[in-house]
């Protein structure tokens, strides 16, 4: 390559992380706005204030956000987990047992993958309601793990597939037994796999938002995503841009740093499945 | 004692037996590992449609809840010759013929540019790159609006220069909210795509490339013959999934216009009917004929473009 | 260390299809013994029901003097080295090797003398403490056997294990192999397609086709007396020519002249309208350097040269001939079954690297009548195998080993 054609390219590069980044930064400088400055016109804040962060963690909306917080890990995080026992379970059969159905397993996966999630809520909403689910957080859990079981499946046995096999027989050669062989071979092989796909699916419970607005009624289990969708109602007399702002980029925080640290793993999970994350 | 009896005459006397019994167990295994997380997909998914279904052919009210009646297929005839469903098609297509045609174009680019930059850029573009997938929709759609909105945006006073008025309100007419809109989720799913694109940029062999060379090809010949050629499935399967996702959106609707201003999609006009107007009836027959037309999108291209969705599973 | 007695060994799999049919095989404690044979044999999925990775669908397999056919691998103490290595990649060099005793919780102790010890034995010591991936292939090659030896198996099987390597290392671990069997003197099975390996390493080979055993023999039985064209054409590289004959009167008629057989064989061969006359490349000779006490040994012949290949210490010359269809059909046929590929019928023949014959030439060549097989090819057996004299190879070849192994183990212990 040409010294010109390394610039191009570098340039290139160059434009794609200010795509990326650009309007995580609008939102970030927009949390430090004040509420005076909100509509001053620019992209910068005239000068920053933390007044948006003080409202949403301890101030009016802090009622409003800090539950929504806590369950939207605790949701997402027991979703996730759920999903990710299942899922190792089905996708070490998939990737090593030879039976009936296999593909049948692995088409409902991608069925399910490419449902829309509104014509699974209308029946839920309803009967939720007559099962005492409703605004809950089972009620979540359980309608989540459509969105991270079939990702799930589809990334691990993509992974379990690629495990050499031929380790186990050598550890049972060893004498092993077949647990021993499982807990000192493949569990070690598999972890990365897994660990992978949880973050995956952990990204796409935390991105919901439809099942957030519809199931739930109360901060007893509503979802950041819709607590944020549903600030607007708050009662304050300007329109809450910075709060809203300044509760994005709090919920933006996890996502990034998971990015950060594991993203050559994020890749290779969300390419080796190939199903929309 | 028995049973080792058993075991010896069973692999003596009849081998064929003793294959099939391997077999068997090895099916009863596979469906005791795998069964659970099938039943849960079922569970969440293929039961919530059928009770859809079945909501769907009844005039049911949860305001008026003594008033259900049976009305068999009355509501979907209600809703195909209602203006506002097709209205909200036309909005949901056209959202979604657009993303996805410029998704793909920008995807391509990205995935060009990474795999051409330098090594030591490469690590950093590649976390760039997840963080719009993995920020939440809710999120970037909220950045989109306060951009553009005439109250806290930048956007209005930063194009001023090409005549653009200081209360330009962009989420007031159809044409600039669905703009807005489009804008918002081609940022948020490109990176998505481009990451499928590069996996299958990467499963074209460098020697076809270097062949290629040697035949004479230029750089766009090379593209246009040996390349794209090579990477069809995974243009396909991206194409696939993008499509069917555009096709549900939801959440930037919400978030920017509530529907508004003619930008209604069909999710909005689900999610409307039922949660918002307690319209059970007509809210799953709504649900019910949007799952029918994902379903008829994917048949299209499964048998249509031929995807071969064996690739997707890595296979 | 144990004997590993197999008799009417049948796999077969969902299809019917028989991967291994009817095998009996005796291998002696002590003995190396190679499964050889073209890709779709068998002889992997026999070595794999000897260690337990494959089920066996009928016949008894034997280890110690115990039936194994139900017991799982771990019951069987055999340790085995995979075509792949299997190392295992979150491991150090050092856990890979001491795996085996870590299952069997060997005292950390004993452990660590026994690791050290199999380290040394193949140089493997400065690389203990780094993981598989930053190996080379032979150094993998290495590990994969240290994990082998570590622990006191009853038997050593080699699943196609130097496959994976450049042709140098594979001949460098080719010698490690011999050495280390030698010297441990511990029964070994041993699974190759390459020949090279076949007769290098083998105290005896078992030939596999199709599942079926063709031979088992010494190799230089293997090499003199073949009992049939599969295994004459199998041993030897390059290969031996097969020329299609009729026979009458104790008489040859080949494509390169007639040969005069003498009276036992003539018997054995009778007349036949088609027969296949196996020489191997070294009985040929440019007639023109052939030491006068033989000439009259052989037949000499004129031929069309139509490539020679000159190596440095040998010379190869390619004849091309004449052969009927159903002659041209049979040698297409073997050279399936053989894995081989033929294009023409032509002879490959090796004449002395001095010799001045070059390609496009009419030459004169002689070959060695003695030491030719004639092969029925309807049933492809050899008509003329002297199975006394195989035998007595097979026996001296067994006597030398076993004076080997002594001296190997005299060695070893002083």
């Amino acid at each position: 390559m040409s010294t010109r054609e390394k610039v191009g390219w570098g340039i290139g590069g160059l434009l794609i992380i200010i795509y990326c980044l650009f309007p995580i930064a609008w939102i970030v400088s927009l949390s430090f706005k004040s509420s005076s400055d909100i509509s001053n016109g620019e992209f910068l804040p005239t000068s920053a204030t933390s007044e948006n962060y003080a409202t949403i963690l301890t101030g009016d909306a802090a009622e409003l956000f800090l539950p929504a917080l806590r369950n939207s890990f605790g949701i997402c995080l027991i979703a996730t987990a759920l999903a990710c026992l299942l899922a190792m379970f089905a996708a070490y059969a998939i990737a090593r047992l030879d039976f009936p159905g296999k593909k049948i397993i692995l088409s409902t996966a991608l069925a399910v993958a490419i449902f829309p999630v509104i014509s699974i809520v209308t029946p839920l909403f309803n009967l939720w309601r007559e099962i005492g689910l409703y605004d809950t957080w089972p009620g979540l859990i359980l309608p989540y793990l459509s969105l991270t079981l079939p990702i799930s499946i589809w990334t691990l046995s993509a992974f379990f597939r690629e495990i050499p096999w031929e380790m186990e027989q050598a550890a049972q050669v060893d004498g092993a037994t077949p647990w021993q062989a499982f807990r000192k071979v493949i569990v070690p092989l598999a972890a990365p796999g897994v660990f992978t796909t949880a973050i995956i699916a952990f990204f796409l419970a935390w991105n919901d938002f439809v099942y957030g607005i519809s199931l739930t009624s109360t901060s007893a289990s509503r979802p950041v995503p819709a607590a944020l969708g549903l600030f607007t109602g708050a009662s304050q007399f300007e329109s809450p841009t910075g709060p809203i702002a300044a509760a994005a980029v709090i919920v933006t925080i996890p996502v990034v740093v998971l990015v950060l640290i594991f993203q050559r793993r994020i890749v290779a999970g969300l390419t080796n499945g190939a199903v929309k994350g | 004692m028995t049973t080792t009896v058993e075991k010896e005459t069973a692999t003596s006397a009849s081998p064929r037996h003793a294959a099939s019994d391997k077999s068997r167990s090895e099916a009863r295994l596979g469906w005791f590992l795998a069964g659970p997380a099938f039943a849960v997909m079922l569970l969440v998914t293929a039961y919530p449609i059928l009770q859809a279904f079945y909501e769907s052919l009844f005039d049911y009210r949860l305001t008026d809840p003594a008033n259900r009646s049976f009305t068999g297929l009355t509501n979907y005839g209600v809703i195909l010759t209602d203006s506002v469903w097709w209205d909200a098609f036309g909005v949901t297509v056209l959202i979604t013929v657009v993303t996805v045609a410029v998704e793909l174009v920008l995807g391509f680019a990205l995935a060009l540019v990474m795999v051409q930059a330098l090594k030591a850029l490469r690590p950093v573009l590649r976390a760039a790159i997840l963080i719009p997938y993995a920020v939440i929709t809710v999120v970037s759609a909220f950045a989109w609006q306060f951009a553009f909105a005439p109250d806290s945006g930048f956007v209005n006073s930063w194009f001023s220069f090409a005549g653009l008025a200081p209360d330009t309100d962009w989420f007031g007419s159809p044409g600039s909210a669905i703009f807005v809109i489009c804008l918002a989720e081609i940022w948020k799913t490109t990176p998505f795509i481009s990451l499928l694109l590069l996996a299958g940029l990467a499963q074209v062999p460098e020697v076809l490339q270097e062949a290629a060379k040697v035949d004479g090809a230029t750089w766009w010949q090379r593209m246009r013959k040996v390349t794209i050629p090579n990477m069809k499935a995974a243009i396909m399967v991206a194409l696939l999934f993008r499509t069917l996702d555009a096709f549900r959106v939801f959440d930037s609707v919400y978030v920017m216009t509530a529907g508004a201003n003619g930008t209604e999609v069909l999710s909005f006009l689900a999610y409307r009917q039922t949660i918002a107007r307690l319209e059970i009836g007509l809210g799953s027959a709504v649900s019910v004929l949007l799952f029918v037309s994902v379903v008829l999108i994917c048949a299209l291209f499964i048998k249509g473009f031929k995807v071969d969705l064996s690739q997707a599973r890595g296979e | 260390m144990a004997a590993i007695e197999m008799s009417h060994i049948v796999k077969r799999y969902g299809d019917g299809f028989p991967a291994v049919n009817d095998v009996s095989l005796d291998i002696a404690d002590g003995e190396f013994m190679i499964l050889v044979g073209p890709s779709g044999c068998g002889k992997s999925t026999l070595l794999r029901m000897i260690v337990g990775l494959e089920d066996i669908t009928s016949g008894d397999m034997v280890i110690g003097g115990t039936r194994v056919n139900d017991k799982a691998p771990r019951e069987r103490n055999l340790s085995m080295v995979f075509q792949n290595y299997a190392l295992y990649p979150h491991l150090t060099v050092y856990e890979n090797i001491a795996f085996p005793l870590r299952l069997a919780k060997v005292p950390d102790a004993e452990v660590k003398a026994k690791v050290e010890q199999s380290a040394n034995i193949l140089e493997l010591h400065e690389h203990l403490q780094r993981k598989p991936a930053n190996l080379s292939g032979g150094q993998r090659q290495r590990v994969a056997m240290g994990r082998a030896i570590v622990r006191d198996a009853d038997a050593f099987l080699f699943d196609e294990p130097l496959s994976n390597l450049d042709a140098k290392l594979r001949g460098q671990m080719r010698a490690e192999i011999a050495r280390l069997q030698r010297r441990l003197g511990i029964t070994t099975v041993y699974v190759t397609h390459d020949q090279t390996e076949a007769m290098t390493l083998g105290d005896r080979v078992c030939v596999l086709k199709k599942g079926v055993i063709q031979q088992v023999a010494s190799p230089r039985e293997l090499y003199e007396q073949p009992t049939n064209l599969f295994v004459a054409g199998f041993i030897g590289s390059p290969p031996m020519n097969f020329l299609p004959a009729s026979a009458s009167n104790g008489k040859l008629d080949t494509p390169f002249g007639t040969i005069q057989l003498d009276e036992a064989r003539a018997q054995q061969v009778g007349d036949r309208d088609l027969v296949l006359v196996g020489v191997r490349p070294e009985m040929f000779e440019d007639a023109s350097l052939v030491d006068e006490a033989l000439r009259d040994k052989g037949a000499r012949f004129t031929a069309q040269v139509d490539v020679t290949e000159w190596l440095g210490d040998s010379q190869y010359a390619y004849l091309p001939y004449e052969s009927s269809p159903e002659a041209a059909a049979k040698l297409k046929e073997l050279a399936q079954e053989l894995d081989g590929d033929q294009l023409r019928t032509q002879a490959i023949v090796s004449i002395d690297s001095t010799s001045r014959i070059r390609e496009g030439q009419e030459a004169e060549f002689w070959f060695d009548t003695r030491k030719i097989h004639v092969f029925d090819p309807q049933s492809g057996d050899n008509l003329t195998r002297d199975a006394e004299a195989g035998a007595e190879l097979t026996r001296q070849a067994t006597e030398d080993r076993k004076a080997q192994v002594e001296r190997a183990r005299a060695t070893a212990s002083a």
